[in-house]
């Protein structure tokens, strides 16, 4: 990846960070500590390699993302927002009545969503389907999904890749965002899922880890796995809950809550720098 | 008259109107008992076996229908109205796609499997979830028709199929008959009373109409195959015409066709409404013919409860 591109990638994150922001700030509600978790890989994915075109939504050809964490929506609506999907303002109605942005991604309401999702485990088993047809009709086009850590613990989540392998889905790509934090605490202690990778490859995927806040390793894993032939990739990626803003990072609290007034004006005042810091 | 179960005519069916390439075929490990395999001998690079997972065949149904297909996805009743109900409510009916749950061996009928196979909860469940259509053929003929209109139909379906081989309603599979989703088939006139089944009741409905005949009583029967959207204007008619009504089901009798009529009658035209079902109770082991008369669903229960209601209305 070249300095250009990855500081423009770079500048799409932190811009996707601050619209995460005052989205959840906006609504009062919201997951801001997994969307900011993803959001490195939302800003490669959306920024850099996604065949998608925002006037064309419903091309048989284009590639397809599903947010199977889809309670990590805010991340996936900056994402489109900045891939030009629809305008800015719409993050500021997320989770109100009448809006377009659901609290879970709703493909019926948003242009760019691929797949509803929200219940967990349903969206990578969907991921499955769309690459199985994309085998039937020998089209081109990638499938990518995000699966958070905790939601490994649905057993659909394991459904879903048994079926992904067994169908030699090479052209499917799934990223596990690996914060190490759900709701009621850290993963290991609400059910501990052991060896993430071990699980996966037992599962016949193709297994890659990364660091998922560095754009170039994300880069690299997605190539990999563009290569590889007759198995899906896993890429578990290693993340930090609410990355990008200090006083949320690695604190489970902030899986599920809004940022109050003084919270969200520390939060700008961190997230402006860091966008100021890159402009230069 | 001929004998086919409905799965099976559906198994044909798919063979059928598979040509259309959209045509893709969902089965959890069961595609010989779901008659999928008939569609499989035909377009084996269509069918698609998810192994035992039901809920994630749900969610690989739906999505394979964003790709604009038609995706067929079968199991017993039981595991695809409940075990994966939270996959067919959220992957298929919110975003309203083309995903078509056809769901075999439903009711008691399913015989020596037992009550943990026999689903008589199906009708109640799928009919609460926003989005979805249900529908239950009553023979061959019909289950053909059905399927035709759930591939043109854009949305999701359930669609209630049983096991045991049924007698011939509208004619041999195959045959071309009058069939319009949404409106019921009024398969026998009558005046005294109404009485409206779903799947095989429909049969059994006939015969007792039959009995009732030969007691000077003459009986309407309507085949209520689209359980919603219902049928409104039939039922109302068949209230104000006959003003007391049987419904007729291989289901609990809360929630179902029982239910639905129920809710139609009293927001529109009350009459008197007897419901001959399955009474809130599991089922057991046994065979299809002894568990109808175990459980009340012959032709003399029908018959019964059309006395009591024309009774009840005087």
């Amino acid at each position: 990846m070249d300095k250009i591109t990855e500081k423009r990638l770079k500048l799409f994150a932190a811009n996707m960070r601050k619209m995460i922001i005052e989205g959840v700030f906006q609504a009062q509600s919201g997951h801001p500590g997994g969307s900011l978790s993803c959001t490195d890989i939302l800003a490669y994915l959306y920024g850099e390699r996604l065949h998608v075109d925002p006037c064309d939504t419903a091309n048989p050809d284009r590639d397809r993302f599903v947010l199977s964490k889809g309670h990590c929506a805010p991340a996936l609506y900056a994402a489109l927002t900045l891939r030009g999907f629809f305008a800015s303002c719409e993050i500021g109605g997320l989770r109100s009545c009448g809006a377009m942005l659901q609290g879970h991604p709703c493909m019926t309401e948003t242009p760019g969503v691929d797949m509803s999702t929200g219940s967990l485990g349903q969206g990578i088993a969907a991921s499955v389907g769309m690459a199985m047809m994309g085998k039937l009709d020998k089209k081109d086009y990638r499938v990518f999904s995000i699966l958070g850590d905790g939601e490994l613990q649905e057993g659909e989540v394991w459904e879903a890749q048994m079926a992904a392998a067994h169908y030699k889905l090479d052209n499917l790509t799934a990223f596990i965002d690996n914060n190490g934090l759900q709701i009621d605490g850290p993963t290991s202690e609400v059910m501990n899922l052991g060896s993430i990778p071990a699980k996966v490859a037992a599962f016949g995927w193709h297994v890659i880890e990364i660091d998922g806040h560095d754009l170039q390793q994300i880069e690299n894993a997605v190539h990999e796995a563009e290569n590889v032939k007759g198995q899906p990739t896993m890429i578990v990626a290693h993340t930090h809950k609410g990355k990008g803003v200090s006083f949320m990072e690695d604190q489970a609290q902030w899986h599920g809550a809004a940022p109050k007034q003084d919270q969200y004006d520390a939060a700008m005042i961190e997230l402006n720098a860091a966008i100021a810091a890159l402009e230069v | 008259m001929g004998k086919m179960a409905t799965r099976e005519a559906y198994g044909r069916a798919l063979a059928e109107f598979g040509v259309d390439e959209r045509v893709v075929v969902l089965d959890a490990d069961l595609s010989k008992s779901t008659f999928t395999v008939t569609f499989k001998k035909v377009f084996p690079e269509r069918h698609f076996n998810m192994g035992i997972a039901e809920g994630n065949m749900m969610s690989v149904a739906a999505g394979m229908a964003t790709c604009g297909k038609i995706a067929f996805a079968s199991t017993f009743a039981i595991f695809a109205a409940e075990r994966a109900l939270e996959q067919v409510r959220n992957s298929a009916c919110y975003p309203n796609l083309n995903v078509k749950v056809c769901a075999t061996h439903a009711g008691i009928t399913v015989g020596e499997d037992g009550a943990s196979h026999q689903c008589v909860e199906d009708l109640a469940i799928m009919r609460a979830i926003p989005n979805m259509h249900v529908v239950s053929p009553c023979d061959g003929a019909s289950a053909r028709a059905v399927i035709r209109a759930a591939m043109d139909t854009p949305g999701p379906f359930y669609v209630r199929l049983g096991r045991l081989a049924v007698e011939d309603v509208y004619g041999a599979y195959g045959d071309e008959i009058s069939f319009t989703l949404g409106k019921a088939n009024t398969l026998r006139e009558g005046t005294d009373v109404t009485l409206i089944g779903i799947g095989l009741m429909v049969q059994q409905s006939l015969k007792a109409a039959e009995i009732l005949a030969q007691e000077g009583i003459s009986a309407r029967v309507i085949d209520m195959h689209t359980l919603k959207p219902i049928d409104v204007e039939t039922i109302v008619k068949a209230s104000k015409e006959t003003g007391a009504i049987v419904t007729a089901e291989e289901h609990n009798i809360i929630g179902g066709l029982g239910g639905a009529v129920a809710e139609v009658l009293s927001e529109n035209a009350p009459c008197i409404l007897r419901r001959v079902g399955v009474k809130d109770i599991f089922g057991q082991s046994g065979k299809p013919e002894e568990l109808l008369v175990l459980y009340h669903l012959m032709p003399e229960d029908i018959v019964k409860a059309a006395h009591e209601a024309i009774a009840a209305r005087k």
